[in-house]
């Protein structure tokens, strides 16, 4: 299964240039660091966005810093565009190869430099993953608190690049609120530390900028991220309903109450009946919707916020609500939504994970929406949904096998992006832009927008070497989009 | 409600000199000397949207900060990062350009932390709009939160929406006499603990806490804390604006450190907020010595208020590393290719 990849509009490089640089790579680079051979590339021709497949000209797995620095300074003089890698586990393609192109992969980068549990901070490596940090940090009653689904593999680099959210981003933030420092390159290999140790540096907000900028602008060395206090206690309460404007107005008016829960997650029937069929948490399957809504604090604070989330729920007309008795049970309740995306996997060959987030007054009349494009593209959909923070992530199933079906699951996903930039919201919330929603971004922004993100890159990248092609359409490609409603 | 668009339009467009953004000029003396033709931008006001189940506020640059945080106040809602309110004419614009934050700072984030999105004039009069009103926005670069604390220099900001959050139930305010070092101490061992301390002030062998949250929270941390004289809430609002005492000062330094740096060797009188990280310092010890000390520890000095001369010599802000100024510069090209915005205000080079 494969696609035709957006042209990224790169020079050619020559071969010479090509040969000069391989030599320049084996001198800075043992051979068992320069992957050059078809069999070995192979496993990078993609990142979680499967159905887009590409070959690199090669991938480069450098050990340390020194290491990075050159290798940018040789493709940079050669100009051969790079690629920074993690885990490899993004969704929106920020890491697919582009042709003729290095992968720069820094999982091998992956030590923790230091913890300072007075500071409440660590200073890690970019291929240090998510959860390793956690543990690293549990010694001391502290973890770090952004936790998307693939914390499991995921590494703090990619975290950077895509501005990772997860479940508990309403009250802890996505990953630009958890980190204060980064150590960057920029593809001349000249080397700048951004952010503080401190709360705040001089100069403009160039930690903001780099967060979320999905590899196009520097390449992370090093990252200082925020370590929290392990709350004393947390507990969960699952409440079902009968239709889905009542679960939405149920989030709006817990909100209201001025309650901000750790986590408030919503699933769709067909979310609930994949992942109850996958890790039996006792899911209510009758149910239209349900919504999980947790508490963390000190033991007080949690029985004082349960109940109060309790009676908001009731009297939105919750049918049931279950409370977690145990720190198991909450870990099963919440089980089921963290394994949303595989149970779905196991029901369909393959899927498309959309992001749109929309101010959550629109969720009905989204969810509505979303049913009637189901049924007009012949596809299944299941949603789940970041109800705090009205992160929407539709599963649209299909199989790529069967002739079209990719075709009309992108452009389902296309109108569901572009619903959720009609009713106030963006077409990406945590997964980030890439290559997948390239086109969506000429509907988000506007022409003269647009030109001041490729200034933008231009003033860090002006060559265009680092991840060219991602992120920010060309106009040419916006003038396609808008004629066709496809951009590839 | 007034819109003004295109009267500033007009006038970025036939700039043919720097034009000075101001709003209610309650920060004029921040940062290096405003110059250029003023424009005013207090006249495009008004909030445009307030939903307090979306937790965002979007409002026009003008609008007065009293009246934002008042419409908050009135739905059990506030700006958790306390900015500043030097006057009662502070403007939204201006709060967001200046990017300060207050005493809640080291435990509610900072401005740029709830800062949505904003809709932008450049340099070239191109209405421009990053971010938005939604929690999670990770289309495009976040050229939002890049205009917090930007003074201005790269655009003229027409609309700001913020992230909002509900007012604490119950707060307490605890004062417990000790010297800077134990405090320092103290608010290091807390940092890494569960513990509803919001916001924190030593001065003069006085350590303040704010403790806030929920009633039963506050309550298990009072004893947690020690016993402690308790002082009235008032207290952190003269900090956040600025008007206790120790601020009327003609020379004021403002550092700030990574919170764990033990207590500074530099003359003068202190006030410490932010756990450790922010120490204001009344001193005429030389600029370079100051400015040295604080690099030493990980951190910056920014001289605060100082007679004219002095910041026209050493800079308000502290010199930036070679390649990151040649970033800004870059970037100030982006938004501002003619240079009209603010020159000077934040770096002699932007």
């Amino acid at each position: 299964m494969s696609h035709t990849l957006p042209s990224t509009d790169t020079p050619e490089v020559p071969d010479a240039a090509r040969d000069a640089l391989l030599h320049e790579l084996s001198g800075i680079l043992p051979p068992t660091s320069l992957i050059t051979h078809a069999e070995e590339l192979k496993p990078y021709e993609c990142d979680g966005l499967t159905a887009y497949r590409q070959m690199p000209w090669l991938v480069a797995l450098p050990e340390n810093e020194a290491q990075v620095v050159a290798i940018l300074r040789a493709c940079h003089r050669h100009g051969v565009p790079v690629v920074a890698r993690g885990a490899g586990t993004g969704l929106s393609g920020g890491a697919t190869p582009v042709a003729g192109g290095v992968i720069l992969s820094l999982a091998k980068l992956m030590h923790i430099l230091a913890i300072d549990p007075q500071a409440c901070t660590a200073r890690v490596q970019p291929g240090v993953r998510n959860l390793a940090i956690s543990e690293a940090a549990a010694p001391y009653g502290l973890y770090y608190a952004p936790d998307p689904s693939s914390q499991l593999a995921c590494t703090i680099g990619g975290n950077v690049a895509e501005n990772s959210g997860g479940v508990h981003c309403l009250k802890y933030g996505l990953t630009v609120h958890n980190i204060l420092k980064l150590r960057i390159a920029l593809i001349d290999g000249t080397v700048i530390e951004i952010g503080s140790d401190a709360f705040d540096s001089p100069g403009y907000d160039l930690l903001a900028l780099l967060v979320g900028s999905e590899g196009m602008l520097a390449v992370v060395l090093e990252a200082t991220v925020k370590l929290t206090p392990k709350p004393q206690a947390a507990r969960v309460v699952m409440a079902s309903f009968d239709d889905l404007t009542q679960a939405g107005n149920a989030v709006a008016e817990i909100i209201a109450a001025g309650i901000i829960p750790a986590g408030l997650e919503m699933m769709d029937k067909p979310a609930t009946a994949a992942v109850e069929d996958f890790v039996h948490a006792g899911y209510d399957l009758s149910a239209e919707a349900i919504l999980l809504a947790e508490s963390d604090g000190t033991p007080e604070e949690v029985e004082e916020e349960i109940a109060a989330m309790q009676t908001v729920l009731e009297k939105a007309g919750a049918r049931s609500l279950r409370v977690s008795q145990s720190e198991a049970e909450r870990l099963t309740f919440w089980a089921g939504r963290k394994a949303a995306f595989p149970a779905v996997g196991r029901l369909t060959p393959d899927y498309l994970c959309m992001d749109g987030t929309i101010p959550r007054k629109h969720l009905a009349q989204v969810l509505t929406r979303i049913g009637e494009l189901s049924e007009r593209y012949g596809l299944s959909c299941a949603n789940v949904f970041h109800a705090g923070d009205g992160n929407l992530h539709p599963l649209i199933m299909f199989d790529a096998n069967v002739p079209d079906e990719l075709e009309r699951a992108t452009a389902f996903g296309a109108r569901i992006l572009e619903l959720s930039v009609d009713v106030g919201g963006t077409i990406t919330g945590e997964h980030g832009v890439g290559i997948e929603k390239i086109g969506q971004m000429c509907v988000q922004f506007t022409p003269d927008e647009l030109a001041a993100f490729h200034a933008v890159k231009a003033a860090f990248d002006p060559q265009g070497l680092l991840n060219p092609g991602k992120a920010v359409p060309t106009p040419r490609r916006c003038s396609e989009y808008r004629l066709t409603g496809t951009a590839r | 409600m007034s819109d003004l668009t295109q009267r500033f339009i007009e006038r970025i467009q036939g700039a043919t000199a720097p034009l000075c953004i101001r709003g209610g000029g309650s920060k004029d003396w921040y940062g290096n000397a405003p110059r250029g033709e003023v424009l005013e931008t207090r006249g495009h006001a008004g909030i445009i949207s307030h939903e307090p189940s979306e937790l965002v506020i979007t409002a026009r640059c003008g609008t007065p900060l009293a009246e934002i945080e008042a419409a908050l106040a009135e739905k059990g809602q506030c700006l958790p990062f306390e900015p500043p309110r030097f006057s009662a004419e502070s403007t939204i614009g201006g709060v967001v350009a200046a990017g300060l934050s207050g005493p809640r700072r080291a435990s509610a984030g900072a401005l740029r932390d709830y800062l949505l999105g904003v809709k932008l004039l450049d340099g070239r009069g191109h209405e421009l709009v990053f971010g938005g009103q939604v929690m999670k926005n990770v289309a495009g670069y976040d050229v939002a939160r890049l205009m917090a604390g930007s003074l201005g220099t790269l655009g003229l900001l027409l609309e700001v929406s913020l992230k909002v959050m509900p007012l604490p139930a119950a707060c307490a305010t605890l004062q417990l006499p000790m010297p800077q070092a134990e405090a320092l101490e103290r608010l290091k061992r807390w940092a890494g603990q569960p513990l509803p301390i919001v916001a924190s002030c030593w001065q003069d062998g006085v350590l303040t806490l704010r403790l806030s949250g929920a009633r039963a929270a506050v309550e298990a941390a009072k004893e947690k804390v020690g016993a402690g004289d308790t002082a009235p809430e008032s207290f952190w609002d003269d900090l956040r604006d600025q008007r206790l005492p120790f601020f009327a000062a003609e020379t004021l330094w403002r550092l700030s450190l990574p919170p764990t740096t033990p207590p500074l060797d530099l003359p003068g009188e202190q006030l410490i907020e932010w756990r450790g990280g922010l120490r204001w310092l009344k001193s005429d010890a030389p600029a370079e010595t100051i400015r040295a000390a604080a690099a030493s520890a990980g951190g910056h000095a920014t001289l605060w208020r100082a007679p004219d001369e002095l910041k026209q010599r050493v800079g308000a802000f502290a010199p930036l590393p070679a390649p990151l100024m040649m970033l800004h510069k870059n970037l100030k090209a982006v938004f501002d290719p003619r240079g009209i915005f603010n020159p000077g205000r934040l770096y002699a080079d932007l």
